[in-house]
């Protein structure tokens, strides 16, 4: 392989990006955070698909479909999700997660 | 061959009407609801004579004898090629008789309904109910085999059943529908082991296969025995339980006193003419069975209408209801036809008690329902079922007093009315078959005789009592069928019986022989002298005559204590030896542990439900531990 940068310093990238996002996803109190949270784990993933398709298979193309892919259906759950966001602020007037519990024992 | 495809149309006729009435009768006017079931009982009496005309008339006999016909036939369900349950039409000659016994009684009982429930609420139900009757019993004589006759049997036990709580406010009345529908099925139960023995044996349920006397069916069976006697004879004996608890013989005759609760008409057609003569009926269908290869059970047919007779009987002499006591004396009447069949014997003049308890259950029908329509007439009349608060009656109510009269001494056994002839052919059986029955059979001649007229100076004789209201004579609509029943009872004698129902079908000599008519007359006028005696005028002979017997009289005025005995086992053995460990087994067994089982589920449950909280972060970090958790192990012990 002709490039200078070594496999592992991607995943290492993509590893450290995805546990952001789950921390974030589990720590931040407001749902628009929550929501970039996990586009960051999207995106760390499609740096992994990247980065395997170019380094194992470079003749081939499914890492990169699969990452404009999850691009794709990353841009669809973003409009979802605002949607619910917005509902949730109009029905309790808080983007709060934490205030949101209406759905227990 | 003559055409008799018509007389599916007899009981389907009654069918369509109870349709009819059931679904829009509250939509239509009272009067007219009545006259439907009224007209269209007509039409089937007119069918049912029409074909007694042609069936007895005008077919050709083979040998002889009247053949059995097949008119209707049709395959409802098939098992297997032999296992098929068939619905159908058999015409022979006792069940054209009773097509036209049901269909005159059944007519005879609407037209005077018309009167007697005017004004009543639920008249259209009332009617509805009558065709459902007349529907289940027509469909019972004519079944073309003891399936078709076990289903319409349970029909008639339905129709029953709704017509004794037909005042269904009224809690007595309840109460007697339940007992009546609750004792004849437990009967029933013996009725349909019976059934199911006999076609085990015989392979068929088909009537005429089964009667054939030459058949291969009766030839059967009489290898495999059980305490002495055949698997033949053991399926014959609870078939008759079936009988005995639909004719309210003993011991299942405990509900027909109850079921009086009814309105009369009810009891005249149900009750005293039609439905409780279904297990005579029953014998008669079956008789060649019963008495070719099943004669032990004949006698217990023969022994248990004996014992029933005289019971009843003694009985009737103390009851103050009036139609208590009518229910008795048909208790007591049956008694004699299932007598008479058990003392027959098959073919010929052997066949004369077959013939005499046929010709029998012509007259009672005739003058039971009299009697019946007669008490309806006077209840009317004086608001009142007890004879005691009656008296004088018979200015005020001459017709019901002709009528009466006449029905009295028909039973009573007086020459020239019908129930002499027929009683005393089923006295000549009996006295050339058992002469301990013949005695007990005299007996209750003259006790029948004795508690009708008992009957008949209480109500008609004896002191005047203060009524709210003078007596009036029912309207003519009730009149008119105590009249012609009257006229039925008085020359339905001279129909020659033994020359058309008899047990195989052939002819017969028959004459009366003074040797026993005379004494039977004898003691039924001593009888008649005796009530006349004690009750033409009121004196204290009767209340010498009870405080005489007090024990006896105690004892029969309480029915010998039946009712007690069976309160007796069923509460307090039954239902504490057997139904308390059962139901104390069911609340803390089996109840109990399936509770046990759900408390536990409650408990657990309740202790994780936490876990629950809504929080959606909690659930993610749940969901992302397991996650790192299944690839934690997977990567260390998977290998």
């Amino acid at each position: 392989m002709n490039s200078g940068i070594p496999l592992h310093y991607f995943l290492i990238l993509a590893t450290v990006m995805f546990f952001v996002g789950i921390y974030g996803f589990l720590t931040r109190r407001n749902l628009i955070t929550i929501l970039m949270s996990v586009e960051l784990i999207l995106n760390s993933v499609n740096i992994n698909f990247l980065a395997f398709n170019r380094y194992l298979f470079p003749h081939k193309l499914e890492g990169l479909f699969f990452s404009l892919f999850v691009i794709a259906v990353a841009a669809a759950e973003a409009a979802v999700a605002i949607a619910l966001i917005i509902n949730i602020y109009r029905r309790f007037t808080t983007i709060n997660v934490e205030d949101v519990h209406e759905m227990r024992y | 061959m003559i055409n008799f495809n018509y007389t599916v149309w007899i009981p389907l006729i009654p069918f369509i009407i109870f349709i009819i009435l059931g679904l829009s009768g509250h939509k239509l006017k009272a009067k007219l609801s009545g006259l439907i079931g009224t007209g269209g009982l007509g039409l089937v009496t007119l069918l049912s004579y029409f074909t007694a005309y042609k069936y007895f008339f005008t077919t050709v006999k083979v040998e002889d004898a009247y053949q059995k016909i097949e008119a209707f036939q049709v395959t409802w369900l098939q098992f297997t090629d032999k296992l098929h349950i068939d619905l159908g039409v058999l015409l022979d000659p006792i069940s054209v008789m009773m097509l036209v016994v049901i269909s005159t009684v059944s007519f005879m009982v609407h037209i005077y309904s018309i009167g007697y429930m005017k004004g009543e609420k639920g008249y259209e139900r009332f009617f509805s109910f009558l065709s459902l009757f007349s529907f289940s019993m027509l469909g019972l004589v004519l079944a073309t085999n003891i399936f078709q006759m076990y289903i319409f049997w349970e029909l008639v036990g339905v129709s029953s059943y709704l017509l004794i709580g037909f005042y269904y406010t009224k809690p007595s009345a309840v109460a007697a529908s339940k007992k009546a529908f609750i004792v004849t099925r437990f009967a029933d139960m013996g009725f349909l082991i019976g059934i199911l023995m006999l076609s085990f044996i015989t392979g068929t349920f088909d009537f005429i296969t089964l009667t054939d006397p030459s058949g291969s069916a009766i030839s059967q069976g009489s290898g495999a025995a059980f305490l002495g006697l055949s698997v033949m004879t053991w399926s014959m004996i609870f078939v008759y339980m079936g009988g005995v608890g639909k004719s309210a013989m003993m011991p299942f005759h405990i509900w027909l006193p109850d079921a009086m609760e009814g309105p009369t008409p009810v009891s005249a057609l149900i009750h005293a003419a039609t439905m409780v003569v279904a297990g005579v009926y029953l014998v008669a269908r079956m008789f060649p069975v019963y008495a070719i290869s099943a004669p032990a059970a004949l006698d217990v047919v023969a022994w248990v209408g004996a014992l029933s007779s005289l019971f009843a009987a003694i009985v009737a002499c103390t009851q103050n209801d009036i139609k208590r006591v009518l229910a008795y004396s048909t208790m007591s009447q049956i008694g004699y036809m299932m007598l008479a069949l058990g003392v027959s014997g098959y073919g010929g003049h052997d066949g004369l008690g077959y013939m005499a308890s046929m010709f029998h259950l012509f007259t009672h029908a005739m003058f039971k329902a009299l009697l019946f329509l007669g008490a309806g007439a006077i209840i009317h009349a004086v608001h009142t079922n007890f004879m005691t608060e009656m008296g004088g009656l018979r200015k005020f109510l001459p017709v019901t007093h002709a009528t009466f009269l006449i029905a009295c001494l028909t039973i009573a056994g007086i020459p020239p009315f019908s129930g002499f002839f027929s009683k005393d052919e089923i006295l000549v059986a009996a006295f050339h078959h058992n002469k301990a029955l013949f005695a007990i059979e005299y007996i209750v001649a003259g006790l029948t005789a004795f508690y009708m007229f008992r009957l008949y100076f209480n109500i008609f004789w004896g002191k005047e009592n203060h009524y709210h209201h003078t007596p009036h004579e029912a309207p003519a609509v009730m009149t008119i069928p105590l009249i012609i029943l009257a006229i039925g009872s008085v020359f339905s004698g001279f129909i020659p019986f033994h020359e058309l129902v008899t047990s195989d079908g052939k002819a017969f000599e028959s004459h009366i022989e003074w040797t026993i008519a005379i004494p039977s007359i004898i003691i039924a006028v001593i009888g008649i002298t005796t009530a006349w005696l004690m009750y033409k005028k009121e004196t204290a002979i009767p209340d010498r005559v009870a405080a005489a017997f007090k024990f006896g009289y105690r004892w029969a005025y309480n029915k010998f204590y039946f009712d007690e005995l069976y309160l007796f086992v069923t509460k307090k053995v039954i239902f504490r030896y057997i139904s308390a460990p059962v139901a104390w087994f069911d609340r803390k067994v089996v109840d109990m542990t399936m509770n046990r089982i759900a408390e536990v589920t409650h408990h657990v449950s309740f202790r994780i439900r936490g876990f629950q909280s809504g929080q959606l972060q909690k659930y993610g970090f749940a969901f992302v531990s397991g996650a790192v958790l299944l690839a934690l192990l997977i990567i260390y012990l998977w290998k």
